[in-house]
């Protein structure tokens, strides 16, 4: 093999980055679109959920009583509560929940009066439908009321007998979070930061290797520049750098996309409600370190997708062989999301899991040095093992020349 | 110069196993002449060209181009030839003298002789109204003379020509043939393949007609039409390629 000449393969990447730049397909895929999924996607999600939200907030929940004939007094301590319309009972009240005509249903149960004089306990039934917002707001307003009943006649109960309120209840239970705010915020966001990081590096990949390698082949301008002096080496490297800027340029802009959209969310929510659950306490030093793991990545990506593209003499065939690597890359990525999945000895050798699950240790603040050196170092083998059989495949005739 | 010496390539089929492409090919090109390959389709005369551009290694046997080895020193070799054929396409995105700068630089140019040659060639080619024009904009006429320009711009002294009229209309295939044969006046060793016998007459000096990957005559035309006794070059082609077509038939 010859060896490298830093003069040719620049040469190469100005010529490839110009006529990247010039490709409209290009600005959509690697600057358009991830700069503009996140807000679009955080601020749909956000005003959908909160239109839905204050919709059923804002209902007055039908609810039907079923039974209760017998215990008058529970029937008008129900209809007194306030924002709950009352119908009358039907048969069909099951089908009624199902088809979303009433919220929720509540059975009084057989001589439930009766039995709350004697002492005697009783279960009431709620029936709603689970999933559904609107029946579970209506459900949880009925059971609300019920408990408040419910503690009243305790309180009656203890009245009477003259005993103080501490013997139904000997002790209080608090939680409270112990973890500092970063790591909180971290443990949500920041395995999702991870997994876009590098699902977004490989996507922006995608189209740059396809386009220099079976793009080149179907335009017939491979037997152009294979005719000119520079060595296949300097050639498939100045296209790799190219391809490794591409997806770079996507992660990084789809992450300070991603971050600026937090960032406001998390902001624009404490100043409306005071509430500091969405707040970003993300560091930029724990997002560059995401990246500098990522790196190692991001040019197995490269590699990998231009030597599998190359073995394709169209652009539509070289896409039909990368799609099922989408899975492959994002099967391990949406593995290290599932809670319960933690960094280990084999795992820290998976590629792609093993990148995802330590960015998920680094947002949170922890860095657990031999893991990430590990990681790297691993990661680093794979991507020049990569470039290496990306350079032979690009000197094998039986690829180029593929009829 | 080039040299030819029993080049040989073998490609494996899935279907049909072992195929010779070009089976034991030996011929020389003189500088300041043209050298015509004349086949049908399939004859193996790309693969012969691709070899001497060293695009494709040969599998066995061997080419001296410009006394280099195509083998040991394909990127020297390179360095010396220009090759055209209809499959060497122009980058789309880039202008017609990027393209050309493009390929000056590979070429090893600096910046000044680069400018110097550049408007040189543009100027001779009458290319300086569409100098700036990207290549997907370009008429097949304008493309083609930005391939010839790309082939000229590191002044090569072998020019390799791949059926470089296939497909093109009447005017533009007009410039090819005058521009292949300035190479000769220029002094240039010139190889082409073409089936196109009016070329041929027209351009060559010396021929060699190949079937089924072997070189089976080779000579000026007056000899061949002299050997075989038949002034039509296609009826030449015929008679030289008919008993090897017809064992291959059979």
């Amino acid at each position: 093999m010859s060896t490298m000449n830093l003069h040719a393969v620049s040469i190469v990447y100005r010529k490839e980055l110009t006529e990247w730049l010039r490709d409209r397909r290009t600005l959509i895929s690697t600057v358009l679109v991830p700069l503009l999924m996140f807000p679009i996607l955080i601020t749909g999600m956000i005003s959908v959920t909160s239109v839905m939200l204050g919709k059923a907030e804002k209902e007055i929940p039908k609810v039907m009583i079923i039974d209760g004939e017998d215990s008058p007094e529970v029937l008008a301590t129900l209809h007194d509560i306030k924002d709950l319309d009352f119908v009358p009972y039907a048969a069909n009240w099951k089908d009624q929940i199902s088809d979303k005509k009433i919220r929720a249903a509540v059975q009084i149960p057989k001589g439930f009066q009766a039995s709350l004089a004697n002492g005697n306990s009783q279960t009431v039934d709620i029936y709603y439908y689970e999933g559904e917002i609107k029946s579970e707001f209506g459900a949880k307003h009925v059971e609300t009321s019920l408990r408040d009943y419910k503690d009243k006649i305790v309180a009656a109960r203890l009245k009477a007998k003259d005993l103080p309120a501490s013997v139904v209840s000997p002790f209080e239970i608090k939680k409270e979070n112990a973890a500092p705010p970063e790591k909180v915020s971290g443990a949500g966001i920041g395995s999702f930061i991870g997994y876009m990081v590098i699902i977004l590096s490989m996507t922006g990949a995608m189209y740059p290797a396809i386009d220099l390698t079976a793009g080149e082949k179907e335009r017939g301008t491979m037997e152009t520049i294979l005719s000119s002096p520079i060595s296949r080496l300097d050639l498939v490297l100045g296209k790799f750098l190219l391809v490794f800027s591409a997806s770079l340029t996507t992660a990084v802009l789809s992450v300070i996309s991603m971050g600026s959209s937090f960032y406001f969310l998390g902001h624009s929510q404490a100043a409306s409600s005071g509430d500091h659950a969405l707040q970003m306490n993300l560091g930029w030093i724990s997002i560059l370190a995401v990246f500098l793991m990522a790196l190692p990545l991001s040019v197995l990506f490269s590699a990998v997708l231009m030597t599998v593209a190359l073995f394709a003499k169209t652009y539509k065939e070289a896409q039909s062989y990368l799609t099922p690597m989408t899975f492959v890359v994002v099967i391990p990525a949406v593995a290290s999301l599932m809670p319960g999945v933690e960094l280990s000895p084999k795992l820290a050798l998976i590629p792609i899991l093993n990148t995802s699950l330590i960015c998920k240790e680094i947002i949170t603040g922890t860095y657990h040095w031999n893991s990430i050196a590990v990681i790297f170092a691993s990661t680093c083998v794979y991507a020049a093992v990569a470039i290496f059989v990306a350079v032979k495949t690009f000197q094998r005739e039986s690829v180029l020349f593929r009829s | 110069m080039i040299e030819a010496r029993s080049l040989l390539k073998r490609f494996q089929d899935k279907k049909r196993g072992e195929i010779r492409a070009v089976d034991n090919v030996s011929f020389t090109c003189q500088p300041g002449k043209i050298y015509g390959l004349l086949g049908a389709n399939g004859a193996g005369k790309t693969t012969t060209l691709r070899m001497l551009a060293t695009i494709l290694e040969p599998t066995d046997g061997t080419a001296i181009v410009c006394g280099y080895d195509v083998i040991d020193y394909p990127e020297k070799v390179r360095a010396n030839v220009g090759f055209l054929s209809t499959a060497t396409a122009l980058y789309p995105r880039l202008t017609a003298q990027e393209m050309v700068e493009y390929f000056g630089r590979l070429n090893g140019l600096d910046e000044a002789t680069l400018k110097k040659r550049i408007d040189d060639i543009f100027s001779r080619l009458d290319m300086n109204s569409f100098r700036d024009r990207r290549c997907d904009k370009l008429s097949t006429g304008m493309k083609q003379k930005t391939s010839i320009a790309r082939t000229l711009v590191h002044d090569p002294p072998v020019m390799i020509f791949d059926e470089p009229t296939t497909g093109l209309d009447v005017m533009t295939a007009r410039t090819i043939i005058g521009f292949i044969s300035d190479c000769r006046a220029q002094g240039k060793t010139v190889i082409f393949s073409t089936h196109i016998m009016s070329e041929v007459e027209r351009l060559c000096d010396s021929i060699g007609i190949i079937h089924g990957g072997k070189l089976l005559a080779e000579g000026t035309v007056a000899q061949l039409r002299e050997k075989y006794a038949e002034h039509n070059l296609e009826e030449i082609i015929v008679q030289v390629v008919g008993p090897q077509f017809a064992n291959a038939e059979a």
